[in-house]
């Protein structure tokens, strides 16, 4: 009897985790089975049109792949500066540690539509509205959504990401190299900058990895501080709008007039911006964990 | 902040509290009360929850406690792997097959509703859920289970009767960060719930949560309307109801720690 139970119930938690994976397996199939239909190299390089009934997807790769570049360079040097504030300079006792890291923290359980409007509150309706009546007084050209606000507000979003993963490897590269430095006449400026930090290279480059499969995937916050349902020339100006591939594959699923002849044109989407954030999120789970063998060697 | 806005409607702090209960915000004589919008939140929430918490926790434990050494460096990237998958993505995956599949299968009058709405949040807090659960199990020390075995418990007693209290706060902290994800998320429900906002407790029926709703209006707004501001109102809700959980789960994963290692 007691075994039966036991067995019953490693059945059921098998059983468990099976279901679970099956799901996964039934999601990443189904994508991938109809959105290699149509997919081709021309779909990739080419624009949507009649109305996006046909035509290929261009301009949302390549307004993601320039919000990623911008979101990159603001939220990277930031947070890499936050994750050597704390893992190098910070006292556990004083209060602005305890305070930064709390608001770190909570930063990353925030919802993404909550930085939407952040975005849409701070940088658009405050900053924005200053750089205009400052500079461009009686124009309207920061003031409204664009790829420059869209970033910012993705920045501020994955900040949390890129300061705890730099962070983590920060306090994994062993005190000796520091004390060595330091015995030596180093500085801790320098230090920091010429022996912690680039034996924390590969820490920086999961981060900011990390960092970009979320900007990519996240359409939450650019919902209205910058993605555009269709333009007919590229960004080239910081306050211009973009299109962006998650924002297109809500557009096509909800906004779509002719649902059967988008169908397959949302799937090669829905396919591309999957392959994506995967080949992403592999290869910082490689570099971290080549990391952490490094780190226990 | 005014208690007044000063806004052309007319509209206040309190506006959102206000009878009658229904959220009608462009119509001649705007209607602002969030109540129907937070029961159609917690009725998504509550679905996913409960779909969601007792399969993750139970492939959790299997990870934890049976799994072979070799198939656990398996299962664990693979559904943190489900973790990586962008929510609008699971969200339109939701409305193109999973809606049919359960309209088919349920009878339901209503593509879209609260239901497959809470299937589809399911997906993406089962990641959230399992990996805080699983590190929670694997933290509990090997002396505990050795200890067990060593009484002529078997593996699944020690499972359930030694690790899981003994992780009890870990699991605790998972199920709340779980929650606390399914609250804010957004793009999932925007597309599959239906988005009308009806004041019902039938999971069978379209439903409206508050993060759709800023989603779904705030780009048609008039800046600095009372409809603006309540939204942005509504956004200040979902950000404290995610900052109590928040911590509450930071609470109970640091009660973990001390509880097994005795120090934060």
């Amino acid at each position: 009897m007691r075994k039966f139970v036991d067995r019953t119930f490693v059945v059921l938690s098998l059983s468990a985790t099976v279901i679970i994976l099956s799901m996964l397996f039934l999601i990443i199939g189904n994508i991938a089975y109809h959105g290699t239909e149509r997919l081709s190299w021309e779909f990739i390089t080419s624009n949507p049109e009649n109305g996006m009934t046909a035509g290929g997807i261009f301009p949302a790769i390549y307004g993601t792949v320039l919000l990623v570049l911008l979101m990159s360079l603001a939220a990277v040097p930031f947070g890499v500066l936050v994750a050597i504030y704390f893992a190098e300079y910070a006292r556990a006792e004083s209060r602005l540690y305890r305070w930064t890291r709390m608001a770190v923290n909570n930063l990353a359980g925030v919802p993404s539509i909550v930085f939407g409007l952040f975005g849409l509150g701070f940088f658009i309706q405050s900053i924005g509205k200053a750089i205009d009546q400052t500079f461009y007084p009686g124009r309207l050209l920061y003031a409204q959504p664009s790829i420059l606000w869209a970033a910012m507000t993705m920045a501020v979003l994955t900040l949390p990401v890129v300061i705890i993963t730099v962070e983590e490897t920060l306090r994994a590269v062993p005190t000796e190299y520091r004390e060595a430095s330091l015995a030596l006449g180093a500085t801790r400026l320098q230090t920091v900058f010429r022996v912690v930090l680039p034996q924390a290279w590969s820490g920086v480059m999961t981060g900011a990895i990390l960092a970009i499969s979320r900007g990519a995937g996240e359409v939450a916050p650019v919902l209205f501080t910058g993605a555009a349902y269709f333009l007919p020339r590229y960004p080239s100006h910081p306050a211009d709008q973009f299109m962006h591939l998650g924002y297109h594959i809500w557009v096509l699923t909800t906004q779509s007039t002719n649902v059967e002849t988008t169908k397959p044109l949302l799937y090669s989407t829905v396919f591309v911006l999957l392959v994506l954030t995967f080949l992403l999120n592999i290869t910082a789970i490689l570099i971290r964990n080549r990391m952490r063998k490094w780190a226990t060697r | 902040m005014p208690l007044v806005w000063g806004t052309s409607d007319g509209a206040t702090i309190l506006s959102p509290f206000r009878a009658p209960y229904t959220w009608q915000p462009v119509s001649t004589e705007p209607k602002y009360n969030v109540f129907p919008l937070i029961l159609g939140t917690l009725k998504v929430t509550l679905i996913a929850m409960l779909l969601g918490t007792p399969l993750a926790l139970a492939a959790a434990l299997y990870t934890a406690e049976f799994a072979p050494a070799r198939l656990r460096e398996w299962i664990k990237p693979a559904i943190e792997l489900l973790a990586g998958i962008p929510s609008v993505v699971l969200g339109s995956f939701a409305l193109m097959v999973l809606a049919t599949w359960v309209q088919d299968a349920f009878g339901l009058v209503y593509r879209l509703n609260a239901f497959t709405a809470g299937i589809a949040l399911a997906f993406a807090i089962i990641p959230i859920i399992y990996t805080i659960s699983e590190d929670a199990l694997t933290a509990v020390p090997r002396l505990y289970r050795e200890a067990s075995l060593a009484l002529g418990a078997s593996k699944a007693q020690t499972a359930v009767r030694v690790v899981m209290p003994a992780a009890i706060p870990g699991i605790f902290a998972a199920i709340i960060l779980g929650f606390g994800r399914a609250i804010g998320e957004t793009m999932i429900v925007l597309m599959v719930s239906g988005n009308s906002a009806i004041l019902s407790l039938d999971p069978g029926l379209p439903v409206r949560t508050l993060s759709a709703t800023i989603a779904a209006e705030m780009a048609e707004v008039v800046v600095g309307s009372g409809h603006y501001r309540i939204l942005f109102f509504i956004g200040v809700l979902l950000f404290l109801i995610t900052a109590t959980l928040n911590w509450a789960g930071d609470r109970f994963n640091r009660r973990l720690r001390e509880k097994l290692f005795g120090s934060a």
